[in-house]
């Protein structure tokens, strides 16, 4: 959990209130300046009203190039973001055709299937001379080619489930899904933290919702006995089904599930768990299989494994794993599977190509290296900040790991000066964090080599000096004694 | 007389006098005479206040007990996840052994394939192929990463730019998957207490946008002008507070439910006559209608900027996977920050974007593809016009052709289970593959279902009366 130090708590909300101040200063003298001017909406609402996009105009304009920065590369190790430069103080942003080589800390690219790979690349091309780029159909008319067909096999078997259904997008999986297995009269419990799509969905399907404390098994089960006790709201029946989702890792904390109490508190009062993995599938557990393999829970005991490709097998899509009769129910009535264009089959063939490096199948050990690889990578990443005196969130094993940064003005500083030291990091402000948490993210790949990471873990240093984020004590580095590289002895207190 | 009247008045004043002044009862107590009336209403304050102090009656609130709660817990039984599996939902669709062109394999055996909705023919062509393969060998498969976290490639930026130039726009914005487009748009502009009319028989994503959006929605009858007009009337009629309520319409230029085209020019009119905006999903007649394929816009001959939000799906005559949005430069903005399926989700696969870039190219450099697909449409339109039972339900002019029976059965199940055999016999016995409506159980759409034949430029005119021969055959004997 996040310890928030009283003085920075206090200064982070000065800054937030100057930042509003001046925000409404300058709204006022805008509205001054346009008494006069003539709107040209002809009696049209306007698309936001008043203080609807506050926080865009006046907050997120002045640091807009920290975020949505263009590459010219593969989103690999090492990429060239595109230059950008702006004549109206960041309101708007033009390419250059300059780029920079930076080392690439933020895309999400746990296993360095991204760029093109020498099992992959070739079957790829080759199912994309076969089948073309599109089927340009749904999953039930003609959009079911033999690729698919294996896909689902494999996931089901990668995964330790009966069966599996692939949807063409990761976002789409959990909207279109939910709604499907639980309407009016049912009750989704959900975590705090749970990702958009999930919240998404849960608001499509039209069930009552109940959020739970972050990661806490026993304020779960208070949630299930006061529900099941209350029954639904106002007629007092008993509810339909109850469903609990969580996620395997947490984007913004990267902090594990808890998955065997929440699933022990489940089976006891008969709700059912949905579990999205979408980060956590292929990138932790010793074979890739995810947040089940790493705390030793059965497959069988959660109903429903949700999943995409996007972040550890470098394409594009989702899946769902769960029993032969709920994917059957699914195929026949789930919308993404009846409406939405298939997936794409070089896509298909990618994931087909990762999970048998992974697995492997392909004849050689790449898999079981790139596995050892960034579970390595990630330890001796997280100590080393710990050691420097940042603030990391995330449990060890955890490839996603975010540093504290809290005050406003931190945000575009870190960003910008390890950009200009060529890293490229990503920071992450409300509205997708709470207001005074914000922070920078790195998500560690096993594209990353030893030097890679020393370089980063100097510049974000040095970097960290100078914005002033190293909020607990430095350990002293430790003298010689490491088993197997040189000390890391330049990064002093 | 008089006299007894005085009498008694005079005798009740003395007896009323008399009681004023009796001396009143008294008491002493403790030494201290207390006056009698006095102690009365002494007694009747105290009594009067003590129950204004009392609570009003409830029965006392028991809260459940532990143990309560725990044999609830125990009793309670849920439903299972979903429902038992019937014979219907075992059907598999057929598998594509081959790509999705005009002629692809099925089980060993070359079929037509009317099932595709590749308008324009590109799929398996070489050029996009190419710049495909140029793509993967660059930049891999996937993006690895949201829009806002380095997930933006040049090549993204470039396709916006050229779709925007193609259609005449300032700005456009790209969404990594077709269906997810149009309800990302829908919430990202119509919010709570907004009015939203649109026409009752949008698709799946529309209705869902829709209702994420937490908006007022009413609904117009299909396709129905006067329906629209006299919705819109009722709608503002009165209402004065019209200058802060946004207001939408949402209609789809071909209806993917019925192969109706909605009638741009007056849907124009009425939105300008009662001030409402227009948001037009295009998913089947961008690339398809107009005579440079701009779509309903140019067939119309509406100019551009009176549409304020086009949406349309990439998957179908591009032949490539994803959507884009399109309007003016203060809407494609707003949605970078929050339409959720464009910041929440990973971006589109660069090496669709290069298919998407390559087949807009394609489009500029052959506007005869779209000559050849109106031919098409025309031939199968009259070759099918006197199918036996079976009755064209789209507009003459829609690349989906769409079938419904002619007397229908009391239920859809029924006109379904009927279909379903036309289109199995036909994909068996003369190698046509066709496919039907399918309806989801979440789908508010009450449209009649039928058959759907996807009509491509790529398709050559045997082909197309074979399917008609083909159709006649089997309706004949099914229906029968």
């Amino acid at each position: 959990m996040v310890r928030l130090p009283y003085t920075t708590a206090l200064t982070t909300l000065f800054s937030y209130g100057l930042l509003f101040a001046f925000g409404q200063l300058r709204d006022l003298f805008r509205k001054l300046l346009d008494w006069f001017r003539s709107k040209d909406l002809k009696g049209y609402a306007p698309i936001c009203l008043g203080l609807e996009d506050f926080y865009v105009r006046r907050l997120y304009l002045r640091i807009q190039d920290c975020f949505g920065r263009p590459i010219a590369s593969a989103p690999d190790a090492w990429i060239d973001v595109v230059e950008r430069y702006s004549n109206d103080n960041n309101k708007t942003l033009h390419r250059t055709s300059n780029s920079t080589k930076c080392l690439n800390l933020g895309s999400y690219n746990y296993l360095g299937f991204a760029a093109a790979d020498e099992y992959c690349t070739p079957r790829v091309i080759e199912s994309l001379k076969k089948y073309s780029p599109s089927t340009c159909s749904v999953r039930v008319d003609g959009g079911t080619t033999q690729l698919h067909a294996e896909l689902e096999e494999l996931v089901a078997r990668f995964v330790g489930k009966p069966a599996a259904v692939l949807f063409g997008m990761g976002y789409v999986t959990n909207s279109a899904i939910i709604p499907c297995l639980i309407g009016k009269g049912g009750l989704l419990i959900s975590d705090s933290l749970n990702h958009n799509s999930i919240v998404n969905g849960a608001r499509g399907s039209g069930a009552t919702v109940r959020v739970f404390q972050h990661n806490s098994p026993s304020h779960l089960e208070e949630v299930l006995r006061e529900q099941i006790a209350e029954g639904q709201p106002r007629t007092h029946r008993p509810w339909k089904k109850i469903i609990v989702i969580v996620e395997g890792i947490y984007s913004m904390e990267g902090e594990l599930c808890k998955l065997p109490e929440i699933i022990a508190v489940c089976k006891k009062y008969k709700a059912y768990t949905y579990l999205d993995e979408a980060h956590s599938i292929g990138a932790i557990g010793k074979s890739g299989r995810g947040v089940c393999e790493l705390l030793g829970v059965d497959p069988a005991d959660v109903d429903i494994m949700m999943g995409t490709f996007t972040k550890s097998f470098g394409s594009c899509g989702g899946y769902i794993a769960a029993s032969k009769e709920i994917i059957q129910y699914l195929k026949y009535t789930c919308p993404a599977h009846l409406y939405a264009t298939s997936m794409s089959p070089p896509a298909v063939q990618q994931v087909i190509s990762a999970i048998k490096v992974i697995l492997g199948e392909d004849g050689s050990n790449r898999g079981a290296q790139k596995l050892a690889r960034i579970r390595e990578n990630s330890n001796f990443f997280r100590s080393e900040l710990q050691k420097m005196g940042f603030e990391v969130l995330g449990d060890n094993d955890s490839p996603v790991m975010p540093i504290m940064l809290y005050n406003p003005a931190k945000i575009p500083a870190f960003s910008r000066e390890c950009l200009r030291q060529n890293v490229a990091v990503v920071t992450v402000a409300f509205p997708a964090t709470p207001l005074l948490l914000a922070r920078a993210r790195i998500c560690i790949s096993a594209a990353h080599t030893r030097e890679d990471m020393i370089k980063g873990l100097e510049v974000i240093s040095k970097v960290g000096d100078l914005v002033g984020i190293k909020y607990f004590p430095t350990e002293p580095p430790k003298l010689a004694k490491e088993a197997h590289k040189k000390p890391v002895a330049v990064i002093l207190p | 007389m008089m006299s007894a009247l005085m009498n008694m008045t005079t005798a009740l004043r003395d007896w009323v006098s008399a009681l004023y002044d009796a001396p009143p009862t008294r008491a002493v107590v403790f030494g201290i005479p207390i006056d009698g009336h006095l102690v009365v209403e002494a007694l009747l304050i105290v009594v009067i206040l003590f129950q204004l102090t009392r609570k009003s009656y409830k029965p006392p609130k028991r809260p459940l007990t532990e143990k309560e709660i725990d044999e609830l817990c125990e009793e309670w039984m849920p439903e299972p996840l979903c429902p038992p599996i019937t014979e219907d939902m075992q059907t598999e669709p057929p598998t594509l052994e081959s790509a999705a062109r005009p002629h692809t394999t099925i089980g060993g055996k070359e079929v037509i394939n009317f099932a595709s909705a590749n308008y324009l023919g590109l799929i398996a062509n070489e050029k996009i192929i190419g710049s495909c393969i140029g793509s993967l060998e660059k930049y891999g498969v996937g993006s690895c990463g949201p829009r806002g976290f380095y997930g933006t490639i040049d090549v993204h930026l470039d396709c916006e730019t050229k779709i925007a130039k193609f259609l005449g726009t300032p700005d456009s914005i790209l969404y990594s998957y077709g269906i997810s487009t149009i309800f990302s748009v829908i919430p990202a502009f119509c919010k709570k207490g907004d009015i939203i009319v649109a026409d009752e028989g949008v698709q799946w994503g529309v209705q869902n946008g829709l209702y994420l959006s937490r908006s007022t929605v009413v609904y117009f009858k299909h396709n129905d002008m006067a329906s629209l007009a006299n919705t819109l009337e009722k709608l503002t009629r009165g209402n004065k507070r019209a200058e802060k309520i946004r207001r939408y319409i949402v209609v789809e230029a071909i209806y993917q439910n019925s192969g109706q085209m909605a009638p741009l020019d007056e849907i124009v009119r009425l939105k300008e006559k009662y001030r409402f905006r227009l948001i037009l999903e295009e998913s089947h007649s961008f690339g398809v209608l107009g005579n440079s394929g701009r779509g309903l816009a140019e067939y119309y001959g509406v100019p551009i900027e009176k549409i304020d939000i086009i949406t349309a799906g990439m998957g179908n005559a591009l032949a490539t996977d994803g959507g884009f949005c399109t309007g003016s430069v203060r809407v494609v903005d707003h949605q970078r920050l929050s339409s959720s399926g464009y910041v929440f989700s990973a971006s589109l696969p660069p090496y669709l974007a290069n298919a998407a870039i390559s087949a807009v190219d394609y489009l500029e450099e052959n506007p005869s593809v779209l000559t050849t697909l109106r031919n098409n449409i025309a031939l199968l339109w009259k070759g099918l016009s006197d199918v036996p039972g079976l009755e064209i339900a789209s507009h003459p002019l829609s690349p989906i052709i769409f079938l419904k029976l002619k007397k229908s059965t009391s239920s859809p199940k029924g006109d379904l289970q009927l279909l379903e055999q036309i289109a199995k016999r036909a994909l068996e016995e003369d190698s046509v593959f066709l496919v039907t409506t399918k309806r989801s159980s979440l789908d508010r759409c009450r449209l009649p279902v039928g058959i759907r034949l996807f009509v491509s430029a790529g398709h050559s005119e045997s082909d197309l009366v074979k399917v008609s021969n083909s159709l006649k055959r089997v309706a004949v004997s099914v229906l029968s």
